[in-house]
């Protein structure tokens, strides 16, 4: 969780993402913020997000985008 | 049949007679039939292409939906598979889905390159090619729906009739909104039964919009196309005219189009997407693109930005630009070539010619050199942070807005490329701007009376967007006594009449956006 939050504040640094839950819906992240993301996750997690994942329920906090990250870690 | 025409005002006189005497279940079908007949109105040979569309989404939106049917069942039932297997019996899954998924792509997208890009324009038969009814709208919409399927988000449709009303819907047809499936389906297959005032609102909003399209976009048409047709001696400040008529025009054109759209639906109980968000109150570029054709943003950023953004080869090209030139150029990568390719298919999608895959390139540059520029704006405003909030440094931020993106549709208007720079390089060196205002203006086809109806007319609609920011105006209207609700219904329509431009055998113009 601790190397996503880092990812996260490396984009935008003024947001509490452990406690945002509105990361999408209230345009905090735009879409190039979205894809910076997941090519920093791709890096750090060797993971890759696929685009029907992108939806803002998994996006909206950093509690999410980690359960998806457990997800397709999976 | 024009949204604008008397005939369609007939056609939809005699819908709305009857559709809320059919019974509930079957006003779909009753849309479906109505949709044909306007359908009908555009040419018959639009039916061959729409209907090839139709059979093909169906057909292969069924087999896509019966693999994900296996594939559960098969997943629920093996319990003792491991992890891998899971894995792999999806990968193979999937693989059979896009059997049936690009084939259906290449022939919807195929016929719209075809027609669009090659056939339009010329001798055919005897006559002019004309671009069948809506087709760059249905296609992206019912694309969207299928890959939707593949992905899972919907199951598919199982009746080809609701299929083909998904598909034809005829309110949408004209310039959209391309709508998403999961929201348009639900809607429209169960429609709200009669509220009257759903229907009131609905009928303010579709009046709204001919006033709009009538009073204000129709009445500038000729002035737009007399200073668009004759560049050599409209030069220099008539450009600069040009451009902003033709952005009051676009704007109530578009926009009116819409309105009339959402509001014949609101009538009918379905309830479209919005397309528009008070889009020349934006500060920026990138943000009018957030609010204006919204539906169309939405749909390249859903099938085009994030799958070119996320793909494996688009990963592994940011991953080999990290470790050759640094983080700041790898992360940037699939940002930049993605957008790249959004806004060059953006300009194709507009139509065929230079003309717009320059004015799609346009608008990504600016978008990009803004991120680029972010952080320096950020510091200036660090270093003046009571000026954000000022008046005139939004009034400035709203009008550069409106200036770039005015600008930028020059390319929309003028026959070439060099042509559309010459002009634009005019306005700053071709003077005429004394030859404007001393009565130049009056030159161009439409009269002092044009100019007057349409500034009240323009003031009257930024007045009601101002409004707007606090909440829905019908909304408010409705909560007054129905007097005042008669009397601005009435004024409205009067005002319509008296004051719309009507063409020849009392037939306005086409939407703009319809030759897209």
């Amino acid at each position: 969780m601790d190397e996503l939050i880092q990812i996260l504040e490396s984009i935008n640094p003024d947001v509490d993402y452990r406690k945002e839950t509105n990361l999408i819906d209230g345009k905090i992240l735009d879409s190039f913020d979205i894809i910076t993301i997941i090519s920093e996750i791709n890096e750090e997690f060797d993971i890759a997000i696929p685009a029907e994942e992108i939806i803002p329920e998994n996006f909206n906090s950093a509690q999410k985008l980690y359960e998806l990250i457990q997800r397709l870690e999976d | 049949m024009l949204f604008t025409s008397l005939s369609f005002i007939l056609f939809l006189a005699l819908l709305l007679a009857v559709y809320y005497i059919v019974p509930y279940r079957f006003r779909w079908a009753l849309l479906l039939v109505f949709s044909g007949i306007f359908y009908a109105f555009a040419g018959v040979v639009g039916f061959i292409f729409i209907g090839i569309t139709i059979i093909t989404t169906y057909a292969a939106a069924r087999f896509i939906g019966s693999i994900h049917t296996s594939q559960s069942e098969y997943l629920k039932n093996a319990k003792d598979i491991s992890r891998q297997e899971k894995k792999e019996y999806k990968e193979h899954s999937k693989k059979r889905m896009r059997v049936f998924l690009v084939p259906c792509l290449v022939v919807n997208f195929g016929i719209l390159a075809l027609l669009k890009y090659i056939l339009v324009g010329r001798g055919f038969i005897g006559t002019d090619f004309i671009l069948p009814m809506g087709i760059s709208f249905y296609t992206f919409q019912t694309m969207g729906y299928i890959i939707d399927v593949y992905r899972g988000k919907v199951a598919a449709e199982k009746n080809i009739f609701k299929m083909a009303l998904f598909t034809s819907y005829f309110p949408l047809l004209v310039q959209g909104p391309i709508s998403d499936y999961k929201k348009l389906s639900e809607t429209l297959y169960t429609p709200l039964s009669f509220s009257g005032k759903n229907f009131l609102l609905g009928f303010e909003r579709v009046l709204w919009g001919y006033f709009k399209k009538l009073v204000i976009a129709d009445r500038l048409l000729t002035a737009v196309s007399t200073i668009i047709g004759l560049p050599s001696e409209f030069s220099g400040a008539y450009a600069l005219l040009g451009m902003i008529l033709y952005a009051i025009q676009l704007h109530a054109d578009f926009t009116g189009g819409i309105d009339i759209t959402i509001g014949i639906s609101q009538m009918l109980g379905i309830r479209l997407q919005e397309n528009f968000d008070r889009p020349y109150f934006s500060k920026n570029i990138t943000e009018y693109w957030r609010r204006w054709h919204i539906s169309l943003g939405e749909w390249f950023k859903e099938y085009l930005f994030y799958p070119v953004s996320v793909a494996k080869p688009m990963l592994k090209l940011s991953k080999f630009s990290r470790d050759h030139f640094g983080d700041a150029v790898g992360k940037r990568i699939p940002v930049y070539i993605s957008t790249i390719f959004v806004w060059f298919t953006t300009g194709v999608w507009h139509g065929r010619g230079l003309n717009f895959i320059v004015w799609g390139l346009g608008n990504c540059i600016i978008i990009l050199i803004s991120q680029e520029l972010s952080p320096l704006y950020k510091r200036f405003h660090n270093k003046f942070p009571s000026l954000k909030a000022t008046v005139p440094y939004k009034s400035f931020e709203i009008l550069r807005t409106i200036f770039i993106l005015s600008s930028l549709r020059m390319l929309d208007c003028y026959r070439d490329v060099p042509l559309t720079f010459r002009m634009f390089a005019s306005i700053f060196t071709g003077g005429k701007y004394l030859e404007v205002l001393k009565g130049g203006f009056l030159e161009l086809g439409i009269t002092a009376a044009d100019y007057i109806i349409v500034l009240i007319a323009v003031i009257i609609v930024f007045s009601t967007s101002m409004v707007q920011r606090k909440g829905g105006i019908r909304e408010r209207l409705f909560r007054r006594p129905a007097v005042v609700q008669c009397a601005v219904i009435a004024l409205l329509l009067i005002t319509i009449i008296i004051f719309g431009a009507y063409g020849v055998g009392y037939d306005s113009s086409q939407f703009i956006y319809n030759q897209f």
